[in-house]
């Protein structure tokens, strides 16, 4: 939460993407909490291994000067995320949400009792396996698209 | 390790207001792409407590797409990124105010 404001706030991108490192982290112990162990094992490995080291590796190799922080807009923009803030309070208190929950919150069934990876495998290779294959050919495009959108040459205009 | 779903959903609730807030705040790109990194963790947030308050896996696997889907949207993001880079050595957005080059 603080780590999330952090990214937003924090000036110099480098910093920014760090804290979203350790927030993160900070949804991986969730993930823990929530019985969800395979997923904090992936969140680690995938987005603060592969996404944020892709991440710094851009903000270091485009080499930016500190700027202006906010734009124009950003009045604007504050006040939008205030009315909403002031809305999801709001509505969380008019429903009893957030000052005491009126009933007793239902166990949290251990969804697999035999290993979380185990079932979500499973479950992933069996009901959802036409899925899988698009998420397969959505990774293959986004592969190539950055290729060629990096290469030199190809998207230069004709002159 | 009783905490109430509520708890969860206000959590990912406020994570995606401020990475709302930081896509519409920010003026460098790269950070309006971290943002988007927010809103898709506040998602996948409200869908792990989900799935764990309702003992159903479904919402784990979805968690697993919306990651490698995420994975994707970085890879082309930053490749456009450095590509806006090359023709115009600035990733702010207020100079990208063309759409032809």
């Amino acid at each position: 939460m603080l780590t999330a404001t952090l990214v937003v706030a924090l000036r110099n991108p480098i910093h920014s993407a760090l804290s979203l490192l350790v927030m993160f982290f900070h949804v991986a112990g969730l993930y823990v909490t929530l019985h969800a162990e395979f997923l904090a094992a992936i969140q680690i490995i995938v987005y603060a291994g592969a996404i944020l080291v892709l991440y710094l590796f851009v903000v270091m190799l485009l080499n930016i000067k500190r700027e202006e922080q906010f734009n124009k807009q950003g009045v604007v923009a504050m006040f939008l995320g205030f009315v909403l803030l002031a809305e999801t309070v709001l509505l969380g208190i008019s429903r009893g949400f957030l000052i005491a929950s009126p009933h007793a919150p239902l166990p949290v069934q251990a969804g697999a009792s035999v290993g979380n990876t185990e079932s979500i495998g499973e479950l992933l290779y069996s009901t959802y396996l036409f899925p899988f294959e698009i998420a397969s050919l959505i990774l293959l495009v986004a592969m190539v698209g950055a290729v060629i959108l990096t290469k030199k040459g190809i998207m230069e205009p004709k002159s | 390790m009783d905490v109430p779903v509520e708890y969860y959903l206000a959590l990912s609730g406020l994570v995606f207001l401020i990475g709302l807030v930081g896509v519409l705040v920010r003026r460098n790109i790269i950070i309006i792409l971290l943002s988007i990194e927010l809103m898709l963790n506040a998602t996948n947030i409200n869908f792990v407590a989900f799935s764990s308050y309702l003992g159903n896996l479904a919402g784990q696997v979805f968690v697993f797409f919306a990651l490698t889907v995420a994975a994707a949207e970085v890879a082309v993001g930053l490749a456009i990124i450095i590509a806006l880079y090359r023709h115009h050595e600035s990733i702010n957005v207020d100079d990208f105010s063309l759409l032809k080059w």
